[in-house]
């Protein structure tokens, strides 16, 4: 296949796959335009926001920051804190695609970088080619950018009860992404249910359940795939197929 | 002082774009060590189920619709249902919990 017919057919997926994120989006970023209308923001403030930051945790602790007055300085760290997952994602996606993809095509994956796609991304067998991230991207972050002007203007036309049946599809969305591979390795399987049982213990913990909730997955991923790691090195050639 | 709103959004694209984009424009080359290699192939899989867990019970009105919602997706998405079916069961579950729960 040439390499623009695979471009058009990973583009594609993307845009298909997007489809239950982009719904899942549309419900959380609604929640998020309450917030930022609270925060004092205009419908295009917050727009704006939406389409340049691609984060909900992010997003929700900058307007908070906004609506509290804080210095810019307070808002550079508040993001790095909250973001500083998205530093490893990328790692992750670095080994991901193919080392001849060009540095605005890496700028655009790393822009768009977010755990739903990354969670889409990180996963496809093999290679990863960066059209598949753009259809994800385009897909289910205009709905991002949708729901949180929508939100602002309308603040609540939703019944609370469908925004939280909405806002669960992305945790749908994540046990649909990490499962078949908890199948298939049961290595996988052990340290998925390993990690929800830490990650909730965390967060009942004292002390560590008072870090943002940013933080504690930084330090839960390092700290488990880096012990899975040392006891289960994984063999190149088999597992995660990147041939 | 007065603030700028722009200035903040700004800050905010800006920092977290960063911490996006420098390891997928600095790593170019593929790492070879086994061991970080091995790490890399965990990330996705304790980070997703580490934002999933106990987030999920917390996302609903009810603990209960959301454990419903965990157990069954996870059942939906072990035999191979893919990421819409997925996320629509989740989503269901939790919808007919919360009616019957209130």
């Amino acid at each position: 296949m040439s390499n623009t017919k695979e471009a058009k057919k990973w583009f594609l997926k993307g845009l298909r796959d997007g489809i239950p994120i982009a719904a899942g989006y549309f419900a959380v970023s609604f929640a998020l335009g309450i917030t930022a209308k609270k925060a004092g923001l205009t419908w295009y403030q917050a727009t704006l926001a939406s389409l340049l930051c691609n984060a909900s945790a992010g997003e929700y602790a900058g307007f908070e920051v906004i609506a509290s007055k804080g210095s810019y300085i307070t808002m550079a760290l508040i993001t790095a804190i909250i973001s500083a997952r998205y530093m490893l994602m990328s790692v992750t996606l670095s080994q991901k695609l193919s080392p001849g993809v060009n540095t605005p095509q890496r700028l655009m994956v790393g822009f768009w970088v977010t755990d739903e796609i990354f969670g889409a991304s990180s996963t496809v067998p093999g290679r990863l080619n960066p059209h598949y991230n753009y259809g994800l991207a385009i897909c289910s972050l205009s709905f991002w950018a949708l729901g949180t002007c929508i939100g602002v203007v309308t603040g609540s036309i939703l019944p609370p009860g469908i925004v939280t049946a909405l806002g669960v599809l992305l945790y749908g969305m994540f046990l649909a992404i990490i499962m078949p591979e908890g199948r298939k390795n049961k290595k996988v399987g052990v340290i998925i249910l390993l990690s929800m049982a830490l990650s909730w213990a965390c967060s009942v913990m004292p002390y560590v359940s008072k870090l943002s909730e940013g933080t504690r997955i930084i330090i839960l991923t390092i700290v488990i795939a880096g012990a899975a790691a040392l006891i289960f090195p994984v063999n190149t050639d088999d597992g995660e197929g990147e041939k | 002082m007065k603030h700028n709103v722009y200035i903040y959004i700004l800050i905010m694209w800006a920092v977290a774009f960063l911490l996006r984009s420098l390891p997928l424009t600095l790593i170019r080359r593929e790492i070879k060590n086994k061991t970080i290699r091995s790490f890399l192939y965990y990330v996705p899989y304790v980070t997703l189920a580490v934002m999933t867990f106990p987030a999920i019970i917390e996302a609903t009105g009810n603990p209960l619709s959301g454990a419903i919602a965990l157990v069954l997706g996870m059942v939906a998405a072990y035999f191979g249902a893919g990421l819409f079916p997925t996320a629509i069961v989740c989503s269901l579950a939790v919808f007919i919990a919360e009616s019957f729960l209130k």
